[in-house]
């Protein structure tokens, strides 16, 4: 089995509510000089055969990412970001 | 002749019950559409109505996009079908393109659940216009979810094409980009809301009367327009 892993993220110009509420609470748990947080999706897609990057990229840009508000990379894993 | 209105039950629907009874309100006759059903029953216009089709999964309205009523409601809707989003209903608009732009978590990460005044906007569409442009209104809104967002090139064409068809007065409940609560599309056949119009027909179960209007301005849309051509899905 081959998987495939996406990670999608807001784009850096979108908003990031939790993201912020995360940041906000660091300060509680004592830890400083945070200066962001950002967060986004990981999905793994388990392929059956060979890893299928070209479905996988159909895949997250119609459904898994919204081109807009999002970007996405995605690549197999154990090999660097396609 | 009457006018039938299909109104879509998404699996995590909520609203479609109220939608159906405003539907019937307006004097038009409701027809019940099913997401899996990809026919339209030969109905006159449509409307999603909100709650959280597909559990809110992924994104908001991004499972639903890909229902079988959702890509015959699409091409109808490029060829001129009227169609109404209500709250989720507006967000699987923005997921299926049929609108710009997407609807994002409120700012303030709360669910807002209030009585909300809006003022009115463009009346060059098929669901609003029986209002005149300005005029105010109190509709409820109900939702996590609903920031509108897009780049700035679509919202100044937005506003320099008088698509937006509300906006939030009186505080804006969201964080909404140029305090947008609705839009239509450019033919204007298509429109999304925030706001939910079928909380607000009647004084016994809403705040106003206001919400009426978005189901019979369709009908004076449809007395006036010739009726759009479903092809073989009719």
């Amino acid at each position: 089995m081959a998987r495939v892993v996406v990670d999608v993220m807001l784009k850096p110009e979108i908003l990031d509510p939790q993201g912020q509420a995360v940041a906000n609470a660091l300060p509680r748990l004592g830890v400083s000089g945070v200066a962001s947080v950002r967060i986004g999706k990981r999905i793994e897609i388990d392929f059956a055969g060979e890893p299928d990057l070209e479905h996988a990229r159909r895949i997250a840009d119609t459904l898994l990412a919204n081109p807009v508000i999002e970007e996405f990379t995605l690549r197999v894993e154990g090999q660097p970001s396609a | 002749m009457s006018v039938n209105i299909g109104v879509v039950t998404f699996p995590g629907s909520l609203d479609d019950r109220d939608a159906v009874r405003a539907v019937a309100r307006s004097g038009a006759t409701p027809i019940r559409l099913w997401h899996a059903d990809a026919l339209l029953h030969g109905v006159d216009a449509v409307v999603l109505p909100g709650g959280f089709s597909y559990g809110d999964y992924l994104r908001t309205g991004a499972i639903a996009r890909f229902a079988a009523v959702m890509e015959t409601i699409a091409d109808a809707a490029k060829g001129g079908l009227p169609v109404l989003g209500i709250c989720n209903g507006f967000q699987i608009l923005c997921e299926a393109h049929l609108l710009p732009g997407a609807l994002t978590r409120n700012q303030h990460l709360h669910f807002r659940n209030r009585d909300q005044r809006l003022r009115m906007g463009s009346v060059a569409s098929a669901w609003t216009n029986g209002y005149t442009h300005g005029q105010e209104v109190v509709i409820p809104i109900k939702s996590g979810e609903g920031r509108y967002v897009a780049n700035a090139h679509t919202l100044d064409e937005l506003e320099a094409d008088d698509r937006i068809v509300a906006r939030y007065l009186g505080g804006n409940p969201n964080g909404s980009l140029f305090d947008i609560a609705g839009i239509r599309n450019e033919a204007g056949n298509v429109v999304g809301l925030m706001p939910h119009p079928e909380h607000a027909i009647d004084e016994l179960t809403g705040p106003s009367r206001d919400g009426l209007g978005f189901f019979t301005s369709v009908l004076r849309h449809l007395a006036a327009a010739p009726p759009v051509p479903q092809g073989v899905n009719a």
